[in-house]
């Protein structure tokens, strides 16, 4: 296949753009694909870092939704109330500008952790003692709740009952928590 | 200034110990990024932000010491001079962006330096530990240790479904980076290092040159480190980047073995060789130094040459780095000018091997 571009050199480039639904191919060759300013994502030079990676592979996202969703929603700017960050900036630097922004842009990052963590999308690490009491007895709590849903099915009754004992204690601890906290 | 003095004022009292494996890992370091939750990440946070946030830590440092890390200094990047960031850099202490693109930028450095802190980053803080050899565990408990410290008197941003919540979504989880420093000249000479690196991506780590992203593998130094810091614990983290290190030791050994079994004598030219440019060259190029201290150091490890100490490799791969060089001379050097002191620093360093021998 031959260049498109400068009908000359073989293409040895070749793009699928899909915009709004609609596909584009097309083929070129190193040089001209240079000069179109397609190579952004494949220069090895010595400016190409994990950043602009980061920031193609966030690109690749809007597209997706932009046909599937009503075109109407686009109009409206999404944007962190904290620290006013748009989400086309996040886009463009990668960077978050503050702990809100996770909140804020929740629904367009989950698929965008996954990419990036080979498809874990939630913490199962470290948790901060300080402000993390609460989540400790939480997690605490679910692994009860399940072992004492496994207890009543084998009917092993007696153990059952101390894990109820334990929720109710566990229970107790995390409303007074709760309150001391407020 | 002597260079056995500024020897002792540059290299890190862990550059000198030796850990466990360090005949191929030369060092391991865990890093771990943290924020507080009430000011904007370093991209986007006020002057009067950054400000508050050195002197949080400040504060923390002042009401409660860490006793692990000694005596512990503050260094304000905008105190130094671009010299001595450049030397803090290329001794691993500091980042590049902490050296040159951060606004109040700091670091909190032990008295041993097997731990930085580093203030304004791209994160708030990053928690870094040094340790010689294969120490990933050591390092990661310390690190652990000084996060729950630090912990005790600042709000961290973290969310229960995600994590720790870091400036870059690379690092959101457990915003750990777990890394080692190895000398794989027998991969390389072997030519086993193409086929092992796109194996190793594929298990979610990562393989880099001595100075991170984008730098090449001077001397035959590689760095192997995780990619993935959500969804894992640390503990695992750390586990599996262990087991491919092992992988990475014994398969590194077996090429040695097989090198000194089939091609002894050419081995044993090339360590000589190259022990010959290092301590008769005038003029030499960093690219040059580094591969020829890389054959030096296997040579000793391979008991080729049996009279010069172990760390030579680690110790002058960092001193015949440019801002090192400056250093040393005690002003800015030209290209051309640091490769005749590279070459001298060298000669000079070998020769003192030779003193501590005789005397």
């Amino acid at each position: 296949m031959i260049c498109q571009e400068c009908n000359q050199r073989p293409a040895t480039l070749h793009f699928t753009k899909v915009v709004n639904g609609e596909k584009a191919e097309s083929h070129l060759c190193e040089k001209c694909a240079q000069e179109k300013g397609e190579m952004f994502m494949l220069g090895s030079g010595p400016g190409f870092s994990i950043n602009n990676l980061l920031a193609g592979l966030l690109n690749i996202q809007p597209a997706f939704q932009e046909s599937a969703q009503d075109p109407f929603q686009q109009e409206k700017v999404l944007q962190c109330e904290q620290c006013s960050l748009t989400f086309q900036q996040f886009i463009k630097v990668g960077r978050f500008g503050c702990a809100s922004c996770y909140e804020t842009f929740k629904e367009q990052l989950n698929p965008i952790l996954r990419r990036l963590h080979s498809g874990n999308s939630s913490h199962s690490g470290k948790i901060p003692a300080r402000i993390g009491g609460t989540i400790h007895l939480r997690r605490n709590m679910d692994e009860l709740k399940n072992n004492l849903k496994d207890m009543i099915a084998k009917e092993e009754f007696e153990r059952a009952a101390e894990l109820r004992d334990e929720i109710r204690k566990l229970e107790k601890q995390l409303n007074a928590d709760q309150k001391g906290g407020e | 200034m002597s260079l056995e003095r500024f020897m002792n004022q540059a290299i890190s009292s862990w550059m000198s110990a030796e850990g466990p494996d360090s005949d191929i890992v030369l060092s391991s370091r865990i890093r771990l990024a943290r924020n507080i939750k009430q000011y904007k990440f370093p991209t986007l946070f006020s002057n009067e932000e950054a400000e508050a946030v050195i002197e949080k830590i400040k504060a923390r440092v002042e009401h409660s010491s860490f006793s692990k890390m000694g005596q512990m200094e503050l260094l304000l990047m905008d105190n130094l001079q671009p010299l001595q960031k450049r030397v803090l850099m290329e001794k691993h202490l500091i980042s590049p962006h902490l050296a040159e693109n951060s606004t109040y930028g700091a670091c909190l450095l032990s008295e041993n330096e097997e731990v930085s802190i580093m203030i304004n980053e791209e994160d708030h803080i990053r928690i870094q530990c040094l340790f010689p050899g294969f120490q990933l565990s050591e390092a990661l408990s310390m690190a652990n240790e000084i996060d729950d410290w630090l912990e005790e008197d600042a709000d961290f941003a973290f969310d229960e479904n995600i994590g720790f919540l870091t400036s870059c979504p690379t690092n959101v989880g457990t915003g750990l980076r777990a890394s080692v420093m190895m000398h794989l000249p027998g991969l390389i000479l072997t030519q086993q290092m193409n086929r092992i690196i796109p194996a190793i991506n594929q298990l979610g780590l990562v393989v880099r040159g001595i100075y991170g992203e984008g730098s090449e593998a001077l001397g035959n130094i590689f760095q192997v480190s995780n990619q993935i810091t959500l969804g894992k614990s640390e503990e695992d983290i750390v586990e599996d980047l262990k087991s491919v290190v092992s992988q990475l030791i014994s398969q590194e050994r077996s090429a040695r073995e097989a090198l000194a079994k089939t091609s002894n004598i050419q081995l044993e030219d090339r360590v000589f060789r190259s022990y010959g440019i290092l301590s008769n060259s005038r003029i030499i190029e960093s690219k040059e130094a580094a591969q020829c201290l890389s054959d030096v150091r296997l040579g000793i490890d391979m008991q080729y040459i049996k009279n010069i100490s172990k760390n030579i490799l680690n110790e002058l791969m960092i001193l015949t780095q440019p801002g090192f060089l400056q250093q040393y001379a005690g002003g800015p050097l030209r290209p051309h000018e640091r490769d005749i002191r590279r070459a001298s620093l060298i000669r000079e360093r070998l020769k003192m091997e030779d003193q501590e021998l005789g005397g």
